[in-house]
């Protein structure tokens, strides 16, 4: 049951990735990288990481994909067709790939059988956060407040 | 105990169905079944509820605007919504030449199973939850992002102008209002410990003195933040006053104009149900759950309870839509993030400071008192009367 779960959604995340970086329209192409957003929240949710999994649909099916979408939309025109085929992109990502492949098949600990962890509540992770984790977590709101600001700041028509 | 069958008879039925079928078949059939049973039992419900409150909402406004409303079709107009169901299916379905096919087909799609989904995680009586996971109400608000792009979809595949504004409006005012409408949950979560709804609607069960329910609408936090709550759930599933992504006076139906036919109906359909969930989880948070309201009340069940409370919410709904004109765009938005988002926050340190005075009356007269602070420092400080001229606009004469 797992196995073909897995499966299935290896090839759903695969064929969402692969037609997210081949389509011509742009606009299509973000869409297909929400197809792939999806298959990684269902992965989460097939390993017991329920939190995980469903922000990774709030914040990258809500807000990143809309972000990315609104950003094709408000910089580009159509000039689609002039965009050939980017060599070079497919030699960084092959790159990429095999540097972490490598790593990964390296790491000693993959062929260690895990034990079997119960699953996380989210009860769970909210303590964590709020004792062991608690000044990263502020560090990061504050961060993203500043960000947050900057970003308002920015883009705040100046007073006659 | 006759009580307890009825209140308990879909549950009993949805066990009677998976008996017939807990011999020869293998383990994994039976939660698929289950779950199957659940989606059945949901889409049934709230496709019935959605034809009912098509024509109630018919009703309610002729009532409202002194007409009779739909009165032809069946007695009191009541199969008026099997009528127009044959229409819309028999009408043609009008894709633009220039549309973006693909796109333009999978946007109400996108738009229904969203709010579909939301309704899921809702309890809609003792043990009557359709999905029941531990963190149901971020589920509800992760799916409903969901929406989001399928309005943009819409508007981008129809490759229509009026299409791409509504869009832009719509989103504009659906991401500033989920920040309000997900603060405002905030402190029910935070007091209850949990963000499952199941554990919500526990923790407003029983009588405070016997018979005053311990709802959190009746908290001042409570109240304050089921009144912001609902007004962002209105713009969420753009209702009036907020319905500017398809003022039909301006950009025709926003990113519904080139929708026609049965895709025309899903949109619809979408709507209402975001109406539903979004009403749900207002029953839930605050009004109780499927809670009775007075300890004598007990025997009538629990689903019957809930669905009371969500009637009465939606009466609301169609009420005010048949009172309040639109608003504009640059009201709503400023509106959101300088008035909602402050009170929001605001219950949140009610809700605190209501906590650790032990629940008692000091708090509750205290956390009153912090939020009329903040409303009336926030009415003074964002008076705009002094600057009344007329509007300039940037990118129109």
């Amino acid at each position: 049951m797992n196995t073909a779960a897995f499966i299935f959604i290896a090839v759903f995340t695969l064929a969402g990735a692969l037609a997210a970086a081949c389509l011509r329209k742009l606009i299509h192409a973000a869409l297909c990288l929400v197809v792939a957003f999806l298959g990684l929240a269902a992965f989460y949710f097939l390993l017991g990481a329920e939190f995980v999994g469903l922000v990774q649909v709030f914040v990258y099916v809500g807000a990143v994909a809309v972000l990315i979408v609104f950003t094709i939309l408000l910089t580009r025109r159509e000039d689609e067709d002039a965009a050939g085929f980017n060599w070079s992109g497919v030699i960084v990502a092959v790159a990429v790939f095999a540097g972490l492949a490598w790593t990964i098949l390296k790491t000693p600990s993959l062929a260690i059988i895990p034990a079997a962890i119960e699953p996380l509540t989210i009860k769970r992770i909210g303590e964590v956060l709020m004792t062991n984790y608690v000044w990263p977590l502020q560090c990061v709101g504050l961060l993203l407040t500043a960000a947050l600001i900057g970003a308002l700041v920015l883009v705040m028509e100046e007073k006659r | 105990m006759t009580g307890e069958r009825v209140d308990q008879i879909f549950v009993v039925a949805k066990r009677w169905l998976l008996s017939f079928l807990n011999d020869s078949a293998p383990d994994w059939v039976n939660p698929i079944a289950s779950s199957l049973i659940n989606i059945a039992a949901v889409l049934g419900v709230f496709v019935v509820l959605f034809a009912l409150i098509s024509v109630l909402e018919r009703k309610i406004l002729g009532r409202i605007q002194n007409r009779y409303g739909p009165n032809r079709v069946g007695p009191f107009g009541l199969f008026q919504p099997i009528a127009d169901g044959i229409k819309l299916l028999i009408k043609e379905d009008i894709v633009p030449a220039r549309a973006d096919k693909v796109v333009h087909f999978l946007a109400p799609i996108m738009m229904a199973a969203p709010a579909i989904l939301a309704l899921g995680v809702i309890p809609y009586g003792r043990n009557m939850t359709a999905f029941s996971i531990d963190g149901g109400i971020l589920f509800f608000f992760a799916v409903g992002s969901a929406t989001e792009l399928a309005v943009f979809m819409a508007g981008w595949g129809s490759n229509n102008k009026f299409s791409m504004l509504g869009a832009m409006r719509a989103i504009a005012q659906m991401v500033s209002y989920e920040l309000p409408l997900i603060i405002t949950v905030l402190p029910v979560v935070m007091l209850v410990g949990s963000l499952s709804p199941d554990a919500i609607v526990d923790a407003q069960a029983g009588y405070s003195h016997g018979f005053a329910p311990r709802w959190f609408v009746f908290m001042p936090w409570g109240a304050a933040a089921f009144i912001l709550f609902f007004v962002s759930g209105l713009v969420e599933s753009n209702r009036t006053p907020f319905d500017v992504p398809e003022g039909e006076s301006e950009i025709v139906a926003g990113h519904m104009t080139e929708y026609s036919g049965f895709k025309y109906a899903i949109f619809f359909l979408a709507e209402y149900f975001g109406m539903f969930a979004v009403s749900g989880l207002a029953v839930t948070l605050f009004l109780g759950g499927w809670h009775a309201p007075l300890p004598l009340l007990e025997f009538v069940p629990s689903y019957v309870w809930f669905f009371a409370k969500l009637a009465a919410l939606l009466f609301v709904f169609i009420w005010i839509r048949g009172t309040l004109p639109r608003m504009r765009i640059d009201h709503i938005m400023s509106f959101a993030w300088k008035f909602m988002m402050p009170m929001a926050f605001t219950c949140i340190l009610a809700a605190a400071v209501w906590h650790y005075q032990s629940h008692g009356w000091a708090g509750w007269l205290s956390s009153l008192g912090i939020l009329l602070a903040v409303y009336f420092a926030l009415s003074r400080f964002l008076k705009t009367g002094k600057n009344l001229a007329a509007r300039t606009y940037r990118f129109a004469e």
